[in-house]
């Protein structure tokens, strides 16, 4: 579905991803952990577009999207979740997740969005600023979702979001990875979420994949040693 | 000095200097309307806004000499097809401007602003080799001539009346543009957060491009109403982009309540004073009025609420 080969990403001389390379399967929820200041932002926003990269190449299913901008990479079927949410704050909750409907022909929101986040349809006159950061997480991804996406990028989406919703969270993801067959790429510290999620885990350190785990066979202690302090 | 006049008469001279000031007030509303849009946009400071108003009455010019020349039996509806024709061309020249020249210089202010008043020079000289360095005139259709008389002294002119209907039905189709269309919740979503806009999908090059056109043509719509009240010369819009910056700031920035309210005001004040002082003399009263106000309000009439 996704596949990243030899790709690099720097903020001018200072090279913060380094040779990374790869593949995300089709329907496959991969998680990537990793320390503060590790580089998952800065891999995920690189994915989207909103930081150039330096070399390598980024090809979804047959299309190289490297140098394509931001929202050409939405058309062709990325989405993002970003970390801290950025949500159109002095917009409503509907127009909010209009704008995610720029690049499908649908001018309307889908019934089922709302059907999976029955609080957005509730609120959605409310200004995005005033939702909880709760909602706020729902309405980036109900967001996300308008565009339709084959490839959902998620980045810290447990942030500042208490345990019993991050159970519920992993539940809504992995439904949503059912019912629209796409594939999901989630950055995380929080262990327990990726395990409850992930087919696959990775941990990155210092922009560099040090380890890859299929979810049977990952030996927790040794994942939670790479992100203790 | 009031006191040579009687209270009735003093009634009849505000009333009747406070109608002669409803165009000015259009032209006000419609080149701050342009001028905020673009700023909000992209933090560009429009400096050859004045040109694309005088653009657009020049537009106006040629419309109504075409119309006067090949076309006398419906001269009478001239205004209307200019006003058209002005907004398409401002928008269109407007759209150049941003790719040929501003879109290489987002994110730095500075230069936007020396390039804009480069092009505001360019564009003088460039009416000045076209249309002559004299100032130019329309003639107004019989129509928009009359007046509804109000009382025996108090006159309403009709052009004045019909351009701010004009105006007001703009300003309104520009608020369901930002506020109510998808095209609207674009533009705010770019506002607010340009990379993000560009991550849920938006095309934030082309809604720049469109934003800055859609300013220019408002302009050149501005310069079609400005016809009724001056004549048009290479560098006319050079005294309004000083007033126009004045009433977006008076205003407070990115609210349309506050750009119409502080329009109205510097107009009516201009217009009122103009009356009894000389028009150098109005104007340093209403920037001094002004300043002290801003002094007292640094926010502008109206301020956007916003948690931050
Ligand atoms: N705009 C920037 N300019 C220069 N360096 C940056 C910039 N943004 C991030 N960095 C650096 O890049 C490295 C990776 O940062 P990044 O934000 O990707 O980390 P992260 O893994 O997302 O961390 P966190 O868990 O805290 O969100 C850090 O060393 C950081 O200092
Ligand atoms: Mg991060």
């Amino acid at each position: 579905m996704l596949s990243i080969s030899d790709y690099s990403v720097a903020y001018g001389q200072s090279e913060v991803i380094h040779n990374m390379n790869l593949d995300i399967k089709e329907n496959e929820i991969v998680a990537i952990l990793g320390r503060n200041g590790m580089g998952k932002t800065t891999l995920m926003k690189s994915l989207m577009g909103m930081i150039p990269s330096k070399s390598g190449s980024v090809k979804l299913e047959d299309t190289e999207i490297a140098d394509k901008k931001s929202h050409e990479r939405v058309s062709e079927g990325v989405a993002f979740v970003p970390q801290g949410r950025m949500i159109f704050s002095s917009m409503t909750v509907k127009e909010n997740i209009e704008t995610g409907l720029t690049t499908v022909k649908d001018q309307k929101i889908p019934e089922d969005l709302y059907e999976m986040f029955p609080v957005l349809e509730e609120m959605k006159a409310r200004k995005g600023g005033n939702l909880s950061g709760g909602q706020q997480q729902q309405l980036a991804i109900a967001r996300a979702l308008a565009s339709q996406p084959k490839m959902l990028l998620l980045d810290e989406p447990t942030e500042g979001i208490q345990p019993s919703i991050i159970k519920e969270m992993a539940q809504t993801l992995k439904k949503i990875r059912d019912e629209r067959n796409l594939s999901i790429v989630v950055s995380e510290q929080v262990l327990s979420f990726a395990l409850d999620i992930a087919d696959r885990i990775l941990v990155i350190e210092k922009g560099v994949i040090v380890k890859e785990e299929l979810r049977e066979s990952v030996d927790q202690e040794q994942i939670a040693a790479y992100l203790a302090v | 000095m009031f006191s040579d006049y009687s209270s009735t008469e003093l009634i009849s001279i505000f009333a009747m200097q406070g109608f002669a000031g409803l165009i000015l007030f259009s032209v006000f509303v419609l080149m701050a309307l342009g001028l905020a849009i673009i700023f909000g946009q992209m933090g560009v400071i429009n400096m050859a806004h004045g040109e694309f108003m005088i653009l657009g009455a020049y537009v106006t010019f040629l419309i109504s000499n075409l119309f006067a020349d090949f076309m006398p039996a419906i001269f009478s509806i001239y205004f209307f097809i200019a006003m058209i024709v002005a907004f398409f061309v401002c928008g269109a020249v407007g759209a150049f401007v941003e790719w040929s020249i501003i879109r290489h210089l987002y994110r730095r202010p500075l230069d936007t602003l020396l390039a804009t008043w480069g092009l505001s020079l360019i564009l003088q000289q460039l009416y000045r080799t076209v249309f002559g360095a004299r100032e130019v005139g329309v003639t107004i259709p019989d129509w928009m001539m009359g007046s509804i008389p109000l009382t025996d002294i108090i006159e309403i002119p009709l052009n004045g009346v019909f351009v701010m209907c004009l105006t007001l039905i703009i300003t309104l189709a520009v608020y369901f543009l930002m506020f109510k269309s998808r095209f609207g919740g674009q533009v705010r979503a770019v506002v607010q957060n340009r990379p993000m806009a560009g991550a849920v999908g938006i095309n934030t090059e082309k809604v720049d491009r469109i934003t800055f056109a859609l300013g220019c043509g408002i302009a050149g719509i501005a310069g079609s109403a400005f016809t009724m009240i001056g004549s048009t010369g290479p560098t006319s819009g050079q005294l309004y982009i000083v007033d126009t910056f004045l009433v977006v700031v008076f205003g407070g920035a990115a609210s349309l309540l506050g750009t119409i309210a502080s329009a109205f005001t510097i107009s009516q004040a201009q217009s009122t004073m103009e009356f009894f002082l000389s028009g150098s003399m109005s104007k340093v009263l209403t920037l001094l009025t002004v300043v002290i106000i801003l002094m007292i309000r640094p926010q502008g009439l109206f301020a956007l609420k916003l948690r931050k």
